[in-house]
């Protein structure tokens, strides 16, 4: 294959894995300042798999494109430090509030400019969950997708060769390049941020485009191009209110597997 | 996300210590590198800034990748195959994580693609690798031998060499043999000069080599031919891919078993002559064991992080009699007990380690320049004191890592005699600490020399305080002093109680000036002034009430055959 000029989608998510009160803000988006943020974990195992490509693709570039406040930057240059080449930071009040449709419709503006061969993402963030960017980014793009991706299993003259991890198993299949691919949490983990590239890039300038560098329709951006409408969101602990103890025999389990089925909990 | 050096406040209140901008200015010759290396720090705070990156990278790399590969490697262990050795699974997946982050050849200089860091980050970064996994830490900290190499060998070596170390080349000291172990002197193993490609053949064998089949080894060997002694003796450098060594076996350990121990065949093995003949052990392995005293003392300080973290989080989660155990006064005063000698045995790992890389920085600006009268007198300060604290530093510090894991055990009861907690690991991997490098015995050896020059007498006035116990001190060497001319042994046979006493009083001066800096040293400051207190009451007592006869008495002994 061709050397690759790879794109990486990646965002700084909040760490929702310790959500208080003050998690949401009153117009019912996540209330980022009071949260950690980081690098999504998905994003990473992307940022992986595209690293690897450019060792195994003599000339591959691999560059990562995030849209968020400034401090989104913090992913690029941690990108940067793993063995990422560059990174691009789409930044703006246009592009604040966007659901995933305007967040594709951005990121496809962003993408036109940077004319990748290849688009890598996390298969979903931890903040939202929908899995839905990649996909409209490559229904946007009108290229072909490959989702749930754990590894690039082999490289042809001008197909790549993935494994998917789904539910119930896994698919091998061929794909044609250009492509938008989504990683998921099962591919390998992300080299360390390297001691050298640190030293080296780590006052390095970074490209941020504002609305105006992507040409976009505004309608389409930010809150504007926004359908969904985020009501609330909570922490849910399940907890279990009673439970019942059986010693193992076959008409106990029998009786429970009756149970559970006539209460639609299981069947 | 586990992060060793995020999660460690004292370890990160070393990294502030005010020295350490003299340290730095050296180490980076005023920032006039940055000339001809674009990564080379502007100033002070670059530099900072750069070794907390740094650290923190090696911190998450230590919790996330090397603790978790521990246990499986402590039972896979590596194994010979067709006369090489294989490691565990888990060892490569941390060299091959170590290596992408980047942590080659840390120390060395930036012409040599290293990280140009002062020592003090790669002790702390040896500290953190050991808390993880401390047969790990053998392999990794064995990337200073070539420091070893940067001081002595050939500019033509150290091109050669010292890239390959910071691509992430391992390392290997070949010294001890079987019948050459605490005497190195008895080295046997044979290099004979081939003037046809001008390079020194090796002839021999060499038993219990850490690391045996590393990529880059320093080898011990006689150069000159019918000597028996010390002065017949060379260093020599082999590059693996030259091939003549074979690993005949890897020894079967009680601990750091992830740690290949290899007896090695040296058959023609081709090798180059570090620095002079005869220097051998003399001068090159007396500086590479000093800075392996300063590993093993980092290591046992890692050892002492885990084994206090496991007791401390286990006798909070085991409740007995309706509370958890670290309720218990015998339980709660283990612990305590237990950090105390932890920060002390660190603060005297960084104090040393200062003393350390000040002389050292001196020796190597004096390669490139002649050092002015103030900058030799100070070479020769620190060179005195890094030669006293080294082995102060590795007696002390692996003796509290037996002592913390063996109580980390005792916390976890019946529990921690089981494999199912980390503990028994630890305690295993503990033991060599005291062993290697020079044992326990050998390192008061080394360190009664700072009591009889009065090195240690004059560092400890310069800490000041503790006036009783330095006046104990004192009356201990008079006596010995006095008593070692009438009866000769005497000395040695007190070497212990007064190596033991002034470290005592060291470590209580060390974390006494901690307090001045942060309010989380006061705790285990007084209680290891009181740990001090009893110790050396207990070896004064025996001291001042021994009789001259007590060498005798403990020399009987020997003739007693069963």
């Amino acid at each position: 294959m061709k050397k690759l000029n790879i794109v990486v989608l990646a965002k700084q998510v909040p760490d929702t894995r310790n959500v208080g009160k003050d998690a949401m803000t009153a117009e019912g988006t996540v209330n980022r300042a009071a949260l950690a943020a980081i690098f999504n974990p998905e994003d990473l195992n992307a940022l992986e798999m595209a690293l690897a490509l450019k060792s195994q693709i003599p000339g591959t570039t691999v560059h990562v494109l995030t849209m968020g406040p400034e401090r989104a930057e913090e992913i690029l240059r941690d990108s940067i430090f793993r063995g990422a080449d560059g990174g691009t930071l789409l930044s703006g009040r246009e592009f604040a509030g966007a659901d995933t449709l305007a967040t594709s419709y951005a990121l496809t503006c962003a993408l036109k400019k940077l004319n990748p061969d290849l688009v890598v993402a996390g298969r979903q963030a931890i903040d939202g969950d929908t899995a839905q960017v990649g996909p409209q980014v490559a229904g946007k793009m009108d290229l072909p997708q490959v989702t749930y991706a754990e590894e690039v299993v082999e490289i042809k003259e001008s197909t790549l060769v993935i494994k998917r991890r789904l539910e119930r198993g896994v698919e091998t299949v061929e794909c044609p390049v250009p492509a938008v691919i989504t990683v998921n949490g099962t591919a390998p983990d992300c080299r360390p941020k390297n001691a050298r590239r640190v030293m080296r890039y780590k006052n390095m300038p970074l490209t941020v485009w504002g609305a105006a560098d992507v040409d976009p329709d505004m309608d389409q951006l930010g809150l504007n191009g926004s359908p969904t409408k985020v009501k609330k969101i909570e922490n849910v602990v399940f907890r279990a209110k009673e439970c019942k103890r059986m010693t193992g025999t076959d008409t106990e389990i029998e009786g429970m597997m009756k149970e559970l089925i006539a209460s639609h909990t299981i069947g | 996300m586990s992060n060793f050096y995020l999660d460690n406040k004292d370890l990160q209140f070393q990294l502030d210590h005010p020295m350490h901008r003299k340290i730095v200015e050296l180490k980076e010759r005023q920032f006039a590198l940055r000339k001809d290396y674009e990564q080379a720090p502007v100033d002070f705070d670059d530099a900072m800034d750069n070794y907390r990156r740094v650290l923190e990278i090696t911190g998450e790399v230590c919790g996330e990748v090397i603790a978790a590969n521990a246990e499986e490697v402590d039972h896979e262990g590596p194994r010979v195959a067709n006369d090489r050795v294989v490691y565990a699974a888990g060892t490569q997946r941390n060299l091959d994580a170590v290596n992408a982050a980047g942590l080659g050849g840390m120390t060395l200089p930036y012409k040599y693609d290293g990280l140009n860091f002062p020592l003090f980050c790669f002790v702390m970064a040896n500290e953190m690798v050991a808390r993880g996994d401390a047969g790990f830490e053998n392999l990794w900290g064995l990337q200073d031998c070539a420091e070893t190499l940067n001081e002595f060998a050939s500019e033509e070596i150290k091109e050669f060499f010292l890239p390959m170390v910071s691509e992430g080349a391992t390392c290997a000291m070949d010294l001890t043999e079987p019948d050459a172990g605490s005497d190195l002197g008895a080295v046997m193993l044979r290099a004979t000069y081939d003037e046809k490609s001008d390079r020194w053949l090796l002839n021999g064998v060499k038993r219990f080599i850490t690391n045996g089949d590393g990529d880059v080894a320093l080898v011990l060997a006689r150069t000159e031919d019918g000597t028996k002694d010390a002065r017949g003796l060379s260093m020599l450098v082999h590059d693996k891919r030259d091939g003549g060594i074979k690993v005949r076996r890897i020894e079967n350990k009680l601990g750091i078993k992830g740690s290949p121990t290899c007896e090695l065949v040296f058959t023609n093995a081709p090798a180059r002559l570090v620095g002079d003949r005869k220097m051998g052990l003399i001068k090159y392995t007396m500086a590479l064991m000093n800075a392996a005293r300063l590993g093993i003392g980092a290591q046992s300080v890692g050892l002492c992080e885990a084994a206090y973290r496991e007791a401390l989080k286990y006798a909070h989660e085991r409740e007995q009699f309706g509370k958890p155990i670290i309720q218990f006064a015998a339980v709660s005063e283990m612990l305590s007990n237990m950090k105390a000698k932890l920060q002390g045995a660190r603060a005297l790992l960084y104090e040393t380690t200062r003393f350390v890389e000040i002389y050292k920085q001196y020796a190597h600006i004096a390669a490139e320049r002649d050092l002015t009268p103030e900058e030799r007198t100070e070479m020769k300060f620190y060179n005195r004191l890094a030669d006293a604290f080294t082995p102060l530093l590795k007696l002390f510090s692996s003796e509290f890592s037996n002592q913390l894991t063996y109580d980390a055990i005792q916390i976890h009861g019946g529990s921690g005699f089981m494999k199912d907690y980390p503990c028994e690991r630890l305690y295993r991997d503990a033991r060599i600490t005291n062993i290697y490098e020079g044992t326990s015995q050998l390192q008061v050896v080394a360190a009664i020399n700072g009591i009889t020059k009065g090195v240690f007498v004059e560092q400890i006035a310069q800490y000041g305080g503790f006036e009783e116990l330095r006046r104990k001190l004192d009356e201990m060497v008079a006596r010995v002093d006095e008593l070692d001319k009438q009866t000769p042994g005497y000395k040695d046979f007190h070497a212990r109680r007064l190596v033991e006493t002034a470290g005592w009083i060291v470590m209580a001066q060390l974390l006494e000036r901690q307090t001045k800096e942060h309010e989380m040293y006061v705790d285990s400051a007084e209680i290891l002034a009181k740990l001090a207190q009893s110790k050396i009451d207990e070896a004064y007592t025996y001291l001042m009430h021994s009789p001259t006869g007590d060498v005798e008495l403990f020399n009987r002994v020997q003739n007693e055959i069963l």
